[in-house]
């Protein structure tokens, strides 16, 4: 077999420009008026945007923001799904809003398929993955994730306090993914620092966020280069096999899909999980019939799913045009909030509280259209055996200090630091 | 009662597969597909339409006979 080489020095330097396109000032501080001026890298969106969106969705349904050159927030449940449909007129080319906007050339391909390609190219690239996302495939690695996760419990030997976002449900993705992609599994931490660089150094200058994307990068690379001498049965030798229109996947293609799978196979989970034991630490009635049900617990996940939706995606818009009563701008980013879809009371009954018994629960947690998560599976049964597990082995818990409870800033929010008391 | 997927709404969230794994199952990319003929037997009914109600796509048809 020829060697492979695609992955040479010129591919590594050409990557970074082309990434970046226009950079618009970045403003932070304060908000003024959530309607007109709204930052989801706030604090006090952080630490808890429900309240925020339910009174826009009430006052001003489709927010704005001159931050970032300028953004939309819808927070309707039928304009979230009118936008995720609408692949024409709303961009995926870059789906993590910033103060950069990728040049147009960028798609439909974007730096990271599929998540980032826009049709026709995106149905290509997705179809390449599906296979290894299915239900069936992911349930073969349930007795690893599960003996995982007990693992992590005896690690928390005789201590009363665990943090269990930093401890517990950040492990479970990064092992998970890492078996996937066939990186070493030791390596977590510095997923982890891969996770922050991308998702939450949004306001950062130009060069400190080329750098730290750089990092990420760096590391993909030397991967791929260690399956090409070894490869061996894993995601990333799939990748470097694989092929689209009879031909082996353009380098970026490669580097920029294990990039998706690592990034957000991780803080997504993570956050999911440490969400639900937030829950039912601080709602002891929750807590207690989960433990009697666990027959229930498949349901109450829709339910945590619904309410504390981690990921909040991003579109820019293609054209100006007048949409819904707003006149939006070529290049306007959409803030894409599933969340707040996921509490619209014009679409769920008791929308503001959590029913773990929910039966009729048609949640977009997972998006809608044709970028659902593509590892919506594998999220599921993280969850289900990270709850089950826990539930199992810690029946009784309570949050330590429910003040020391931190979330993630940005597009995916979780607990980031979640002191529970055990014993 | 019958049970059909609809074109090409279905994406494969695998709601319908999951709480209702007697009608319906997934192809091999993910996709819902609709069990045998769509005949929902007697006593699956509330389930077919607890899938229905469920598919974030709204994909799933419930055609009621008669």
């Amino acid at each position: 077999m020829a060697a492979d080489d695609r992955f040479t020095e010129d591919f590594r330097d050409s990557r970074d420009e082309e990434l970046i396109g226009a950079i618009s000032e970045a403003i932070t501080g304060p908000v003024a008026d959530w309607a007109t001026d709204f930052s989801h890298l706030e604090p006090e969106w952080s630490a808890d945007p429900y309240p925020i969106q339910d009174d826009l969705r009430q006052r001003c349904p489709l927010a704005h923001t001159e931050r970032f050159g300028g953004a939309w927030l819808p927070t309707r449940y039928e304009d979230v799904a009118a936008i995720a449909y609408d692949t024409g007129r709303f961009s995926s080319r870059s789906i993590i809003l910033s103060n950069f906007r990728p040049p147009r050339e960028l798609a439909p391909i974007g730096g990271s398929p599929p998540i980032s390609s826009d049709p026709p190219f995106h149905h290509d690239a997705r179809k390449l993955l599906l296979p290894a996302f299915t239900k069936a495939v992911i349930t073969k690695q349930e007795p690893a994730t599960r003996a995982f996760c007990h693992s992590l419990i005896d690690a928390f030997g005789g201590q009363d306090v665990v943090d269990a976002a930093r401890d517990y449900a950040q492990h479970i993705p990064m092992r998970v993914i890492a078996d996937m992609l066939g990186f070493p599994p030791e390596d977590g931490p510095q997923f982890r620092v891969f996770v922050e660089d991308l998702l939450e150094g949004i306001n950062l200058p130009p060069d400190e966020r080329i750098e730290r994307v750089s990092r990420l990068f760096d590391y993909l690379v030397a991967q791929v280069h260690d399956h090409i001498d070894n490869p061996r049965d894993d995601l990333t030798t799939y990748l470097l096999n694989a092929e689209l229109y009879g031909q082996k996947l353009a380098p970026e293609h490669v580097v920029g899909t294990m990039a998706l799978l690592l990034i957000a196979g991780i803080d997504t989970t993570w956050s999911a999980i440490g969400a639900s034991l937030w829950h039912l630490a601080k709602t002891p009635d929750d807590r207690r019939r989960l433990v009697a049900e666990p027959a229930l617990l498949p349901t109450a996940i829709e339910e945590f799913l619904r309410a504390y939706a981690p990921v909040t995606m991003a579109r820019l818009v293609q054209e100006d045009m007048h949409w819904r009563g707003v006149d939006m701008k070529a290049d306007d980013w959409i803030l894409l909030s599933f969340p707040a879809a996921n509490r619209d009371p014009a679409q769920f009954d008791r929308a503001g509280e959590v029913v773990i018994d929910r039966e009729v629960n048609r949640h977009a947690a997972f998006g809608l259209g044709i970028h659902r998560c593509v590892g919506s599976h594998l999220a599921r049964m993280e969850l289900r055996v990270a709850l089950e597990a826990w539930l199992a082995r810690i029946p009784e818990f309570t949050l330590d200090d429910p003040a020391a409870v931190t979330w993630a800033a940005g597009q995916i929010r979780g607990p980031r630091a979640l002191p529970l008391r055990i014993r | 009662m019958k049970i059909q997927i609809g074109g090409d709404r279905c994406q494969g969230h695998g709601r319908c597969y999951d709480r209702a794994p007697d009608l319906f199952g997934a192809d091999d990319e993910g996709y819902g597909k609709v069990l045998g003929d769509g005949v929902v037997p007697p006593g699956k009914e509330r389930d077919a339409r607890l899938a229905a109600a469920n598919c974030p796509e709204r994909a799933i048809d419930l055609l009621e006979e008669g």
